[in-house]
């Protein structure tokens, strides 16, 4: 295969799969439209129950509810390329800077989870997987289970009673210092870490019965070459996908734990702009998210097809 | 002939959940300089256990070299391989003793180009730099028949079809030019074309390299094409070991007799069944207090079912293990030892 070809294919792996992202989105920014109208009157729906009559006409007229639907579309398109979801309806300021006003919370929250989910989890994993049924193994596979079994807003509640209530470490709510990070950060780790215990432990169990370890072994390598250049880096493959999609889940699905926390993330954000029906806010947050996700999907699949040349020339 | 390897007394046992593994029951045999030894037997005779033995490769635990001797005539003079500690094995393995194994599709690393794959041997064992490994690669590539090997060096192993691959571990294997060669049914996974390409090319690197191989293989056909010599083996012990014509012509063992009578013939006038021999292959989890082929043989008599028979020379480098002689049609009369090993319990 010449060169030139082998670009080309590169090339044209990471094409299709922004190609892809973009469809996605587009399928997002219908949904979020088709959702708030799916009702048949979404000025009903974004009003609150006592308004009067003339008061819904008026805010009919106001957002343009009144206009043929494909005229809406439009304008809800053209407006979301450019991240312009109209104003809020509780603020009354436009909605994206809002929602662009809560991101650097929301991602300070995950990324302290998912640092320790993998700072603790990965060599939990490592271990396990070298030395099955060791007490490192043991107990990262009990660390594992409880991770994934834990319900989290159980788990955040009593970590707040004990270190916040009682022994007074971390503040139990707010982001008014850098330790506030800690209990929400753990608790969103915690199932993560869990996963990747396990995943990391059966991945390297796999590898190092593979055929080609053998092989490695049988060139006389060092014990240490096999490990890092021959297991871990298949193990990074499974691993790096399941990463890039946590941190995702994590950035999108915090509400619970923002919540529980008085943390000013986007979950919070959410979590408030439904109770005031402010729908505008919501459709920002909500493609702003799937924005943010997607985002992250794609440098996975990059990430992957870097480590694993079957992916890029495949 | 100077020798290359001398195996003796060999037993290998896999501690499992379901109990032990008999998997090498006492093999011996000598390799020579530049010779090509077949190694054949059905699956689970203990063949390829017999060779990971030798170099460490079992995995441990469940598997463990209980007993025996390896004597290899290398570069630090003549050493029992089964004495050498884990350092001075890995100076052995891929720089004096080379392996091909079965299936190219999984013994090569997915994710490392061939050229790495082949340097990383040679940077381990000859200490060359990046660039003169790469050189050294590249021309090995071209030694095992591989067009273009500049390019195909930056390939990675999907990239190869299952012969090619083959190539690229052979091409591994002699990296550093060793004395011995280890292909455990290299062509197994192959079809039949290829096959025949993998053996040429093992012949003209045997005349090149001055290489003795060990081959191991369950298709005679094969062998008679290749070997000099040949090890029969059934439930983890010898059963046989003659010269390669010598065996053909004059199988002295009820097995080997059964697996020559089963191989289809091309020239047969007409059609008929094919052969095979019956019963199961042994038990390995029990441990034998018989000749572990009496359950199978039509010659078994009274002492089959007492003692193990040992290695016994029957010939000109000749030795069989059984105790009924297939000329005479009558039980060997001669004692049992003068082997020079046997599986002791």
């Amino acid at each position: 295969m010449s060169i030139a070809l082998k670009e080309a294919l590169v090339q044209r792996y990471f094409l299709s799969k922004v190609i892809q992202s973009i469809v996605l989105l587009f399928g997002v920014l219908l949904l979020v439209f088709v959702m708030v109208r799916i009702t048949g009157d979404p000025a009903a729906l974004m009003m609150p129950r006592e308004a009067s009559q003339e008061h819904v006409e008026a805010f009919r007229e106001k957002m343009g509810f009144n206009d043929p639907v494909m005229v809406q579309f439009g304008r809800f398109i053209s407006g979301a390329i450019v991240g312009d979801f109209g104003n809020s309806l509780h603020f009354k300021t436009p909605a994206m800077p809002l929602v662009l006003q809560r991101l650097p919370a929301t991602v300070q929250l995950a990324l302290a989870g998912l640092v320790m989910a993998v700072v603790v989890g990965v060599p939990l994993g490592l271990v396990g997987g070298f030395n099955p049924g060791s007490l490192v193994d043991s107990l990262g596979r009990f660390l594992a289970l409880l991770g994934q079994s834990v319900p989290n807003f159980w788990l955040a509640l009593i970590l707040i009673l004990y270190f916040a209530v009682r022994l007074r470490w971390f503040p139990s709510f707010g982001r008014d210092e850098l330790k506030s990070v800690v209990l929400p950060a753990f608790v969103m780790g915690l199932p993560v870490m869990g996963q990747i215990v396990r995943l990391t432990r059966s991945a390297v169990l796999e590898i190092r019965g593979e055929d080609f370890i053998r092989t490695a072994h049988s060139k006389g390598l060092e014990p240490r070459t096999i490990y890092t250049k021959h297991v871990l880096r298949n193990v990074a493959i499974p691993l790096v996908s399941v990463i890039g999609v946590q941190f995702g889940y994590m950035l999108g699905g915090s509400i619970y734990i923002e919540i529980i926390f008085s943390w000013p993330g986007m979950g919070q954000l959410l979590e408030q702009a439904i109770g005031w029906r402010d729908f505008p806010l919501v459709q920002a947050l909500a493609v702003f998210t799937s924005l943010v996700v997607l985002g992250l999907n794609l440098l996975t699949d990059m990430a992957y097809a870097v480590i694993d040349p079957r992916i890029r020339y495949g | 002939m100077p020798k290359a390897l001398e195996v003796r007394d060999l037993v290998t046992r896999f501690y499992t959940l379901d109990g032990v593994v008999n998997a090498v029951n006492g093999v011996s045999f000598d390799l020579h300089e530049r010779e090509t030894l077949a190694i054949v037997g059905e699956s689970g005779s203990g063949k390829s256990v017999t060779m990971m033995s030798l170099l460490g490769l079992i995995p441990s635990p469940p598997g463990k070299v209980e007993q025996g001797e390896a004597f290899f005539y290398g570069a630090s003079g003549r050493r029992d391989l089964l004495q050498m500690s884990p350092e001075e094995l890995r100076d052995v393995r891929g720089g004096q003793i080379g392996f091909v194994f079965q299936d190219p599709i999984s013994t090569l690393n997915p994710i490392l180009t061939i050229g790495e794959q082949i340097s990383e041997t040679l940077t381990r064992h000859r200490g060359l730099t990046r660039d003169e490994a790469r050189d050294q690669a590249l021309e090995l590539l071209a030694q095992v028949g591989i067009p273009d090997p500049k390019l195909r060096y930056k390939n990675y192993p999907f990239q190869f079809s299952g012969g090619m691959r083959q190539r690229v571990v052979i091409a591994i294997a002699i990296s550093c030019t060793p004395r011995v060669v280890i292909a455990d049914e290299p062509t197994t996974a192959l079809d039949v074309t290829v096959q025949a390409q993998i053996v040429d090319l093992f012949r003209r690197l045997r005349e090149m390299l001055g290489v003795a191989v060990i081959w191991i293989t369950h298709d005679l056909g094969v062998v008679a094409g290749i070997a000099d010599r040949v090890l029969v083996m059934y439930g983890g012990r010898p059963a046989e070991i003659a010269l390669v014509d010598d065996l053909y012509e004059h199988p002295q063992h009820p097995y080997t007799h059964g697996l020559l009578g089963a191989l289809p013939r091309l020239d047969a006038r007409e059609s008929r069944r094919l052969v095979s021999i019956k019963g199961t292959p042994p038990d390995l989890l029990l441990p034998m207090k018989h000749c572990p082929f009496a359950w199978r043989c039509e010659y078994a008599h009274d002492r089959c079912w007492e003692e193990i028979p040992a290695l016994t020379p029957v010939g000109v480098r000749h030795q069989v293990a059984c105790f009924y002689d297939l000329e005479a049609h009558a039980p060997r009369q001669s004692a049992s030892e003068g082997g020079p090993s046997n599986g002791r319990e």
